[in-house]
């Protein structure tokens, strides 16, 4: 198990390494000096720029800039936002947690909501809850996050009023909370950018779990439970489950990404002064540094999904940790 | 029967896979006929007077802030999103066959690494490196949207023909056309090619939907294809400011985006229940 962990470490390093590589190569390929956009000039004082500049050593060679980014980058110096006048780690140190909460609540939801769905559907395969709940999953799925934020938004907030629509906190209300007070202010303000996020990606997870119980169902191991006369339920709930695990972890892993890119669509929406905030207010405003350190830390994140899922597949399904 | 004949019938069969063929027909008939469909083909601003106005029988869903007719900038922004998606899907596919057939087909060494950098690029942040890329290359074509979706999408495709090609390489009609003398190319293209032909379209249908919600975001992010040229994406972002006042001009992009995806995915599903029947549950 251990030599196993080891070895998904490992890939996990190679692929944020390959994301400084990428990154790196992909925004000095598109076509625009970096740093010198008008953008950039617009926003930044010629002072600012140019001690960018001198930092990532933009005249300089490629190879030698490459080297000076990573070695800026293990020193974990970020360079320094054009717009915000404030060290890019900063920013990041502040913004990850509150994603990591936005996006963490909306991957639990969205797991046992597409479990749940999925299991039923499994239980009750070719009936017609099977297909009503078939037909609402494909549509959900193929919902773009955006939208269906702005739609919560118009739905909840405008014409009903039952939940605030913007920001983490109510404005004023900060210091004259309790602990407890103030947690449940951020939770009624995580609703909406929670479930905007977890209703599109519970339908991926439903439509996911409903084929692998539906395969395993009609698995040899299925049919012995069910000769020994297991009741339907224990069968469902004990086995064929268990059986559909793995690959279930496997894609909540593989999530991450996702909920990564819909941070950057739906945080701004509702003002969740997240990373995907940051990110989205850097692309408006070109603000190079904060871009590639966004995808960066987007890397990391991502690398850390995958090995989080491959030990935990490992550890629920002994088979694995022999494989490769 | 042959294979392909067969899955056509179940697909004929199949009544929400062809719902989903019919609309995805009717959506490209709507993007190739947007110049004649569309009420106000150009949808140029107004300059006398810029406003939105709620559907009327002028509109018949509104007009945006400028004053464009909503329907029309609906209608030409199903070009960009069906170009980019199918064609963004296919380029994937080619892509990802080509680096299968290689890996499959050359030495344990070159396998070893095209499979190695596979893992790899699955492992990355795809949308957020696009979102990086675009956010520098200002006004980037549309073509350059394709390519760069196509080179980010094609690992999935190219594992699943590397593990088909090596499924097939010693099957013994390969081996007996080897002993006829046949040329490699030739194998590929009569014997590997036709039996790799289905999974790669099955994936390469269920891609689209994708794409084009990627294509959408970005554009929703201002990144890609750049306005005035409408794409259902920027005229959500155009709707965004004007939500609670003029909520159609969101409507209508969001429910034509739903809409197509919904097609390409009923499609999609069809298409992989009719090709891999035990799949069909």
């Amino acid at each position: 198990m251990l030599r196993f962990a080891a070895r998904r470490l490992a890939f996990a390093v190679v692929s944020v390494a390959a994301v400084v590589v990428i990154t790196f190569l992909l925004v000095h390929a598109a076509p625009g000096t970096p740093m010198l956009g008008t953008a950039e000039r617009t926003v930044a004082s010629p002072e600012t720029i140019a001690r960018q500049r001198a930092l990532f050593g933009i005249d300089r060679p490629l190879p030698e800039q490459f080297l000076r980014y990573t070695g800026n980058l293990l020193r974990g110096e970020l360079g320094e936002s054009f717009v915000l006048h404030r060290p890019v780690a900063d920013v990041l140190r502040e913004a990850v947690p509150r994603t990591l909460l936005l996006g963490g609540t909306a991957l639990v939801v969205s797991l046992l909501l597409g479990l749940a769905i999925g299991a039923l559907q499994a239980a009750r395969h070719h009936s017609r809850t099977d297909a009503l709940l078939g037909a609402a999953t494909l549509v959900l799925y193929s919902v773009p996050v955006f939208w269906l934020g702005l739609i919560l938004v118009l739905v909840f907030g405008e014409r009903l009023h039952w939940l605030p629509v913007s920001g983490m906190t109510s404005a004023g209300l900060g210091e004259g909370l309790s602990p407890l007070g103030r947690a449940l202010d951020v939770a009624r303000h995580l609703v909406l950018p929670a479930a905007s996020l977890a209703l599109v990606q519970a339908a991926a997870f439903a439509r996911f779990q409903r084929s692998a119980l539906v395969e395993s169902l009609g698995a040899e191991y299925i049919r012995a439970a069910r000769a020994k006369g297991l009741p339907e339920r224990t069968v469902l709930l004990k086995h064929a489950l268990r059986g559909a695990l793995a690959p279930t972890i496997t894609l909540a892993g593989l999530s991450v990404p996702y909920f990564l890119a819909g941070s950057v669509l739906v945080e701004s929406i509702f003002g969740w002064p997240g990373l995907g905030r940051v990110a989205y207010d850097a692309i408006f405003a070109r603000d190079y540094n904060v871009i590639t350190a966004t995808a960066l830390v987007s890397g990391v994140l991502v690398a850390a999904g995958n090995l989080l899922a491959d030990v935990a597949v490992a550890a629920v399904d002994p088979r694995v940790r022999l494989d490769r | 029967m042959s294979p392909w004949r067969a899955a056509a019938r179940r697909f004929r069969r199949n009544r929400p896979a062809v719902l989903g063929a019919v609309l995805v027909a009717a959506l490209a008939l709507a993007a190739l006929g947007a110049p004649l469909l569309a009420p106000d083909p150009l949808a140029q601003p107004d300059p006398v007077r810029l406003q939105d106005r709620p559907p009327s029988a002028a509109h018949l869903l509104g007009t945006d802030p400028y004053s464009r007719d909503v329907l029309s900038r609906t209608l030409n922004g199903a070009r960009v999103s069906l170009l980019v998606g199918v064609g963004a899907a296919l380029l994937a596919v080619t892509l990802g066959t080509g680096v299968g057939l290689a890996a499959g087909l050359a030495g344990r060494r070159t396998d070893e690494v095209l499979m190695r950098g596979v893992d790899v690029a699955l492992a990355l942040p795809r949308i957020v490196l696009l979102l990086a890329v675009f956010a520098v290359w200002d006004q980037a074509p549309a073509s350059a949207v394709v390519a760069l979706i196509a080179a980010t999408g094609w690992f999935q495709a190219s594992r699943i023909v590397r593990a088909a090609v090596l499924s097939l390489r010693e099957a013994d009609f390969v081996s007996a056309a080897r002993a006829l003398g046949a040329t490699k190319p030739a194998i590929v293209r009569r014997h590997l090619l036709p039996h790799v032909a289905a999974p790669v379209i099955v994936s390469a249908s269920l891609d689209v939907g994708n794409i084009i919600l990627l294509e959408a975001g970005l554009s929703y992010l201002g990144l890609g294809v750049r306005p005035p040229t409408p794409t259902w994406g920027n005229m959500i972002m155009d709707g965004k400011d004007v939500l609670f006042s003029a909520p159609w001009v969101a409507l209508a992009p969001g429910c034509a985006l739903v809409l197509t995806v919904v097609a390409f995915n009923l499609a999609g599903d069809g298409l992989r229940d009719a090709f891999d029947p035990r799949m069909a549950a």
